[in-house]
């Protein structure tokens, strides 16, 4: 059980290894390379250990006669025995308490967590082996390997987090090393441009993700009276029949939660950042951008996914924001892919379509589909993209231009061109690869749980997939070679001579001619790791096998467990998207051979317009620069300036003008004439009147004897007559 | 009994007479020369009174000394011999109400009081009588008047001397 | 005789006085009717003392006129100073303590 128990490790060791590599991997003879990858190696060893300990734990599991009862049937073929519920492994520890609230951090190790351990260590381990060659002599080695670990760290926490705030922390931390790796060359202005887009667009969805973590909060607290983030007990509250949460908590949560798997997977409308975050390095883009990162929102929507399949009522069929967003997702991905030069472009819409299929399958109920998918696409993509990356690497003079640069690579790098098709078929769907069996399920399921429509989508999507990318292995590795003379494409380095930043050195690379030939084997080793998944990572889910069902599909609480309902494999339905998948290859081959008709868009007018449409990115982006975000910087900036200016500085100006008015009426009337007037006509007053009785004191003896008799005399008459 | 009221009256209109003369006339000469006529009149009262003795000697020491001093002062602070427009102040009117007043309160006081007492002259007084009750009775303050006299006179010369 | 003819006469010459006394203007006038109300006072005196037939009446008027002699002579001593300061025996101009 220690692997389990101590799962925390896996995600503590890279983020010690960032902190070594920051501190002290310049000084290292490896430039802190070798503290990365023995850490991340260490952590996958930890993860092996993890899998086959959680395997262990579910084949324990089914013997129990007494949980046997609780246990569900799923429905399928040739009934099995009932699946015993298996208890998750947790750990946590409080780091705040207040009131009835308690704030905890801790680990939730079941099915899905060890499977996205195992894939986030063992794609960043053999993304650390590449880099080795690939970033050589990169004046910012220390800082890229500082970095991937970092970011593994991050990945690992957000996977294993028992509750949604932990999950959060996990997950603003990969968008912050996102933003780091892909902006490493920032010296060019287009790749910090990248940085900050991917940034700012995954953090339009995070707004959805805080609401959606706060919203978790209040679910469970109005399921169980005391508030909480952990993950279980949400699930069990959504789920349970008796809690009181009321539909359109859940509703609100899931479509908070949506935003932000729309934000950081890449849905439509918030994809536009992935094709632009191809300007980070290549083993970037095959770690985050394909296999881990861009997958966080898929694994967040299988982590709660109660609240999404009861927010959304996905059991009722039809459509829900979920299937929507990600059919229409998996189908202008693809149309984009056609359109691209850049291989890694390609490659970046392909994964917008194929995330937008585990959306879709997590909106159609599918939700083993839906990871499964997840797992074998992260190894047929990170295959691709690295196989793209050794082209350029070593083929094409550091460029990623198709059409200028490569062709006819076949010849020069057979270990590449192997591996990158392998990836192509397993990405397209070819019966028996990985790809075929994911994808299959998800199409089986959509038909199955009443989203006609989105079988449709499915097949739709899986032609195009498979024209696009024969249209990409053609252009690079087939036909003749272009790129003899081609400057560099995109400025980085893979000697320490070619210092972005030192720019003069570049003219003697071009002198060099390096004809193309095969990379190093750093580099085709991890491919070949990969193309080894990408053909038998398939046969987990093999119908009657169903391994990666069993042993990785949620079986706690009761209620998460009962509404999945994978359906059984479907030959007919199998075999129709394989001939599908199929004609997609062939159509684009002969395209590409020539026997189709050539140049449509320049001889109509209508598919001009639609290649132009589809080049400018269905004007997307001009729509949120321009319109979106201009709009808000220039008019409604310039309003907001407005009213603060003439407004509320106004209200403020004439407030302190009106009380300065007020202080002037109070000085001059009250103070200088009401009271100044009191005290002073007091002193008129007694002065007036002294001077009124100064007039006795004549100093005349005469007047004073006079007063003396007159007084006398009054005296004299009062006495005489009181008598 | 006649004859005395008669002559009674006769200096009484007199003394009345002077007296108005003496506070109105405007000559400062004759206002003495009036007081001279009131105490003539007033020792003659006496006379006619039976005190024989306090009526010369009020003839000698106020008509002898008291009217020439004040002659002497007439002269010495170079008052208006001749007649002048006005020789009272301002305060004539509220002066001669209040006087009539107290004339008034008095006139009636005594009328109220004394009624028509009558006064009998038997035999005048002899001086002898008056001596023995001065120098018996009222031997202290005779000594006294005396010392006053020699104060006055002291301050007198001390007050009017010229240095 | 009537008493009450000698005491009235008497009242008469005293209020006579101080008319005078209040109402001229010339110092040594002021003193003259002075001397008038003190008259009034030694028949007022004598007039009593001859009712009940006391010497004792002489005896005050007698004191009376030493006082009265004393006092003149002060007075106009008094008179002389004032006159030689201000050169004018005006009351009216003796006004220093006017307040």
């Amino acid at each position: 059980m220690f692997f389990l128990d101590q799962a925390w490790l896996v995600p503590l060791i890279p983020a010690l290894s960032f902190v070594v590599i920051l501190l002290f991997g310049k000084r290292m003879p490896r430039h802190g390379s070798e503290v990365g990858v023995v850490s991340v190696g260490a952590s996958f060893v930890l993860a092996c250990g993890a899998v086959v300990r959680w395997i262990m734990r579910v084949q324990d599991a089914k013997g129990g006669s007494a949980l046997g009862a609780l246990g569900r049937s799923i429905g399928r073929l040739g009934a099995d025995n009932a699946e015993a519920p298996v208890l998750p492994v947790l750990h946590h520890v409080t780091w705040f308490q207040n009131g009835g609230v308690r704030l905890t951090a801790g680990i939730q190790i079941d099915g899905l967590a060890v499977m996205m351990m195992f894939v986030v260590t063992l794609i960043s381990l053999l993304v650390h082996v590449y880099s080795l060659e690939y970033m050589h002599g990169d004046s910012r080695f220390t800082h890229f390997y500082a970095f991937l670990s970092l970011f593994t760290a991050s990945m690992l926490l957000l996977v294993v987090a028992d509750n949604t705030l932990e999950l959060l922390v996990g997950w603003e931390l990969v968008g912050m090393c996102s933003f780091v790796l892909i902006g490493h060359w920032w010296e060019e202005k287009p790749n910090s441009d990248a940085a900050l887009k991917a940034f700012l667009t995954t953090r339009t969805g995070d707004i959805g993700l805080l609401t959606g973590v706060i919203m978790t909060f209040f679910i469970v607290q109005r399921a169980t009276g005391v508030g909480s983030f952990n993950i279980v007990a949400l699930n069990s509250a959504v789920t349970n029949p008796n809690a009181k949460v009321g539909h359109t908590l859940i509703l609100w949560c899931a479509a908070a939660l949506m935003l932000a798997i729309v934000g950081k997977s890449g849905q439509f409308p918030l994809h536009t950042w992935l094709p632009d975050a191809m300007a980070g390095p290549t083993p970037v883009s095959a770690l985050i951008h394909a296999a881990t990162m861009v997958v966080a929102g898929v694994y967040l929507g299988a982590r709660v996914y109660p609240v999404f399949y009861k927010g959304f009522s996905i059991a009722a069929g039809g459509i829900n924001p979920m299937v929507a967003i990600g059919g229409v997702t998996v189908i202008i991905g693809a149309l984009l892919a056609f359109v691209q030069d850049d291989i890694k472009k390609v490659l970046a819409y392909s994964t917008i379509s194929q995330l937008g299929y585990m959306v879709m399958a997590l909106g159609v109920g599918a939700w083993t589909a839906a990871v499964f998918h997840l797992f074998t696409h992260a190894f047929f993509k990170a295959d691709l993209f690295l196989g793209a990356g050794s082209v350029s690497h070593s083929g094409s003079h550091h460029s990623f231009d198709m059409k200028t640069d490569m062709g006819g690579l076949k010849k020069y790098m057979p270990q590449t061109y192997k591996t990158f098709v392998i990836g192509t078929l397993a990405l397209a769907g070819i019966f028996p690869l990985a790809g075929f069996w994911s994808k299959d399920e998800i199409l089986v399921n959509a038909g199955h749980n009443d989203y006609k429509l989105f079988l449709v989508v499915g097949l739709v999507g899986a032609f195009m997939t498979a024209a696009y990318m024969t249209r990409c292995v053609y252009l690079t590795f087939h036909g003749e070679y272009r790129g003899a003379h081609a400057p560099h494409a995109v400025p980085h380095v893979d000697e320490a001579e070619h210092d972005p930043i030192d720019t003069t050195v570049s003219v003697e690379h071009d002198a060099e001619v390096h004809s193309p030939h095969e990379s190093n084997r750093l580099i085709t080793g991890p491919l070949w790791v990969l193309s080894f998944f990408a053909v038998f990572a398939g046969f987990l889910n093999f119908p009657h096998f169903d391994k990666f069902e069993k042993w990785f599909q949620p079986r706690f609480p009761a209620g998460f467990a009962e509404i999945l309902h994978p359906v059984a494999f479907n030959p007919i339905l199998a075999t129709i998207s394989v001939l599908v998948a199929g004609s997609g290859i062939g159509i684009a081959w002969a395209y590409y051979q020539g026997r189709l008709p050539q140049r449509l868009s320049e001889r109509n007018a209508v598919a001009l317009a639609g290649k132009r449409f589809l080049v400018n990115k269905y004007y997307l982006d001009v729509l949120y620069e321009r319109v979106i975000v201009g709009g808000i910087k220039g008019p409604i900036a310039a309003g907001v300036y407005w009213f603060n200016q003439n407004v509320i500085d106004n209200v403020l100006n004439y407030t302190g003008r009106g009380a300065q008015a007020l202080g002037r009426v109070t000085y001059d009337y009250v103070d200088q004439k009401g009271v100044d007037g009191l005290v002073n006509g007091l002193a008129t007053l007694t002065g007036d009147s002294g001077g009124e009785v100064r007039k006795i004191q004549t100093g005349r003896l005469q007047f004073y004897a006079l007063v003396l008799v007159v007084a006398v005399v009054v005296f004299a008459g009062v006495l005489w007559i009181s008598t | 009994m006649i004859a005395e009221n008669v002559a009674f009256g006769i200096i009484a209109a007199a003394m009345a007479l002077g007296a108005i003369g003496v506070v109105r006339t405007k000559n400062v000469v004759h206002a003495a020369l009036y007081l001279v006529v009131v105490l003539a009149g007033g020792a003659a009262q006496f006379i006619l009174l039976g005190q024989e003795f306090v009526a010369w000697v009020q003839v000698l020491v106020y008509i002898g000394a008291v009217i020439v001093l004040f002659l002497f002062g007439i002269m010495l602070t170079r008052a208006p011999m001749h007649p002048k427009d006005s020789l009272d102040n301002d305060l004539r009117w509220p002066a001669a109400v209040t006087s009539v007043f107290l004339v008034g309160i008095l006139v009636g006081l005594l009328v109220h009081t004394f009624h028509a007492d009558k006064v009998e002259v038997q035999a005048p007084i002899r001086t002898g009588q008056i001596t023995n009750s001065i120098f018996t009775t009222y031997i202290i303050p005779f000594e006294v008047v005396g010392v006053l006299l020699l104060g006055a006179l002291i301050g007198a010369v001390v007050l009017a001397r010229k240095d | 005789m009537l008493l009450n003819e000698f005491l009235i006469l008497a009242a008469f010459l005293f209020c006579t006085g101080v008319y005078g006394v209040l109402a001229r203007k010339h110092a040594v006038l002021v003193l003259m009717s002075i001397e008038l109300m003190l008259a009034g006072v030694n028949l007022n005196l004598v007039a009593f003392g001859a009712f009940h037939n006391n010497p004792i009446g002489q005896v005050f008027a007698l004191f009376v006129l030493t006082i009265a002699a004393a006092e003149v002579g002060i007075g106009l001593a008094i008179v002389l100073l004032i006159y030689r300061n201000l050169h004018s025996a005006d009351l009216d101009d003796v006004d220093t303590l006017k307040g």
